[in-house]
């Protein structure tokens, strides 16, 4: 759509400013504050340059971690995309039972996270999990407390359980929003089933398919409810997330300075990873405007 | 002729229709991931239904010594139950706030180039990437300085964070999709800004108000680490609460997934009731 320049627009938008000002730059300030101070306690605060980001980027825990939480998105994007657009070709085109899909697939987005990770923790438990008992009574050597690739499997498991829904619903809508008239023309074209999905679906579905990346990508590079209930980071620290290893450090060792370093450093990694996806995104909204 | 014509179309028609019924294969790759996502469900309702003893005794798949007694713990007790009446509060608060400052902005964006607007829709969308651990400690401070600390507000206010930006951003696809036209129709009428904007517009993209409501209670509702942080004892959210079933004697499981079931509960309500709009809301393409 052209859109008309108006200046007078900052008015409309001035709410969300002073709204998101408040709760997002000022504690941001109070970070950037304490990543570059050091304190002996009792409110004293003297400058400490950029030493806390200088011993965060040679702390191997720190390395560790991103490295755990890069393989982890990783995993679950390469999972839940393509499972998310399969489930979607597969959903009901409407009725009651495109309906009752929609309203069973939303149930677990609507859970709250410990509490996934309640479920979870119970349904993989060998004692009095069904995940587990099962996996045990097959012989499977099973425990995810005890075993690093366990806790793994479960993680994954559980977020492909969390959160394929919304690829699928977000892939649904872009299925829903294809003209029947693009089906009919590959039906006279005699095009096969692969091709209508390569060449009629996957394009159409790009938009919405960024979305989803990119909130999958955001959502799984910030988890820390469901693993922190899960595996507590453990065993050892195989399953240490960032944000988990993030807040043992700020609220629990009440290490302000390295915490305020760590999180800046976090927040860079995702606003750049972000970056390119949106980028990406305009230029993709862009080319299909000039069609 | 043209008779028989229409007829033969409504066939293929009602043809293609029971085809899309009866597709089998379909039905089946949805009925396993349906499985798969009732599964975890079934198995903590199951839990919630049966006594301690039982559950760390035998596995059994139904319970067999029924019992709603967790269930009874938790609704009689004022310091469980108070937390689902806490976190509906907040996650209210923070709806009414999120739909009432991100509306006039992705008007807005939909409508208007600017100076520096790109760069805002941007900015605005980077809070949505913030890790909620970032912002959990420095939260912590501001809200105990300006008094907020333990209360509605401070949660509610804290989940704008990544709930307005969501919501602008919501928003601003299905108010692209109205034709500009209706606007400046509107103006030409006499409309004033504000009437136009809550008579006409709003009941024009009344589905996308309602998915913007559902995903900001969705992320409201399910959040946990700044809510906990911000709650002491008066707002506490039952989220937190839950953690408190593991005690000296072990964890309670079965008041745990009574607790977990109850949870599940409100965001059932909540899908029942806006699922045509969410059916609809999908089907404009966006979100």
């Amino acid at each position: 759509m052209n859109k008309t320049v108006n200046q007078k627009a900052w008015f409309l938008i001035l709410p969300v400013l002073i709204l998101v000002g408040f709760s997002a730059v000022i504690p941001l300030m109070t970070v950037v504050n304490y990543s570059i101070q050091d304190t002996f306690g009792n409110n004293v605060f003297f400058p400490a340059g950029l030493d806390w980001f200088r011993d965060t980027l040679q702390s191997d825990r720190m390395w560790s971690s991103l490295r755990r939480q890069l393989t982890f998105s990783a995993i679950i994007l390469a999972i839940e995309i393509p499972l998310g657009i399969f489930i979607a070709l597969n959903m009901p085109k409407g009725g009651f039972w495109a309906s009752f899909c929609l309203v069973m697939m939303s149930l677990p987005l609507l859970i709250p996270w410990n509490v996934v990770g309640t479920i979870w923790q119970i349904f993989g438990r060998v004692d009095i999990g069904l995940l587990g008992h099962t996996l045990a009574r097959m012989g499977i050597d099973y425990n995810y407390t005890q075993d690093a690739l366990d806790a793994w499997f479960t993680l994954v498991l559980m977020d492909v359980w969390h959160w394929t829904s919304l690829v699928a619903l977000l892939a649904y809508a872009g299925l829903r929003s294809i003209p029947d008239a693009y089906y009919q023309a590959a039906k006279i074209d005699q095009a096969s089933r692969w091709k209508v999905f390569r060449y009629i679906e996957l394009p159409k579905m790009q938009g919405v398919l960024m979305i989803a990346i990119l909130l999958r990508f955001m959502d799984s590079f910030m988890i820390y409810t469901e693993p922190f209930v899960v595996t507590g980071g453990g065993p050892g620290s195989a399953t240490n997330f960032l944000s988990i290893d993030l807040v043992n450090v700020a609220l629990g060792q009440m290490d302000l300075g390295p915490a305020a370093a760590y999180s800046i450093m976090y927040y860079l990694v995702i606003l750049l990873i972000s970056y390119v996806f949106y980028t990406v995104m305009i230029n993709l909204d862009k080319r299909d405007g000039m069609k | 002729m043209t008779v028989a014509g229409t007829n033969n179309a409504s066939t293929v028609v009602r043809r293609r229709r029971r085809a899309v019924v009866i597709d089998k294969k379909k039905a089946l790759v949805m009925g396993l991931y349906l499985i798969f996502l009732m599964l975890p469900i079934y198995w903590l309702l199951n839990m919630s239904l049966k006594s301690n003893a039982e559950i760390v005794g035998d596995l059994t798949l139904l319970p067999q010594d029924f019992t709603l007694e967790n269930y009874t713990t938790i609704l009689t007790d004022p310091s469980w139950y108070m937390g689902y009446v806490n976190s509906i509060i907040y996650v209210t608060i923070n709806m009414m706030i999120s739909l009432a400052v991100a509306l006039p902005a992705a008007y807005a964006f939909s409508r208007y180039n600017f100076m520096g607007d790109k760069h805002l829709f941007f900015w605005l969308l980077t809070n949505r990437m913030a890790p909620p651990a970032v912002f959990a400690l420095p939260f912590f401070q501001l809200y105990s300085s300006v008094g907020l600390f333990d209360t509605h507000l401070a949660v509610a206010l804290a989940h704008t964070l990544f709930n307005v930006p969501l919501a602008v951003w919501i928003l601003e696809g299905f108010m692209r999709g109205v034709p500009k036209e209706i606007d400046e129709t509107a103006y030409l009428d006499g409309y004033s800004f504000s009437r136009f904007f809550t008579r006409i517009f709003m009941p024009l993209i009344a589905p996308g108000i309602g998915v913007t409501a559902f995903f900001c209670f969705m992320f409201s509702w399910v959040e946990l680490l700044l809510s906990r942080t911000l709650t002491g004892s008066d707002a506490r959210p039952i989220a937190a609460i839950m953690t408190r079933t593991s005690g000296a004697a072990g964890v309670d499981w079965g008041v745990l997934a009574a607790a977990g079931m109850l949870t599940i509960v409100p965001g059932a309500l909540v899908i029942y009731f806006v699922r045509n709009y969410i059916a609809k809301g999908f089907a404009l393409g966006r979100v």
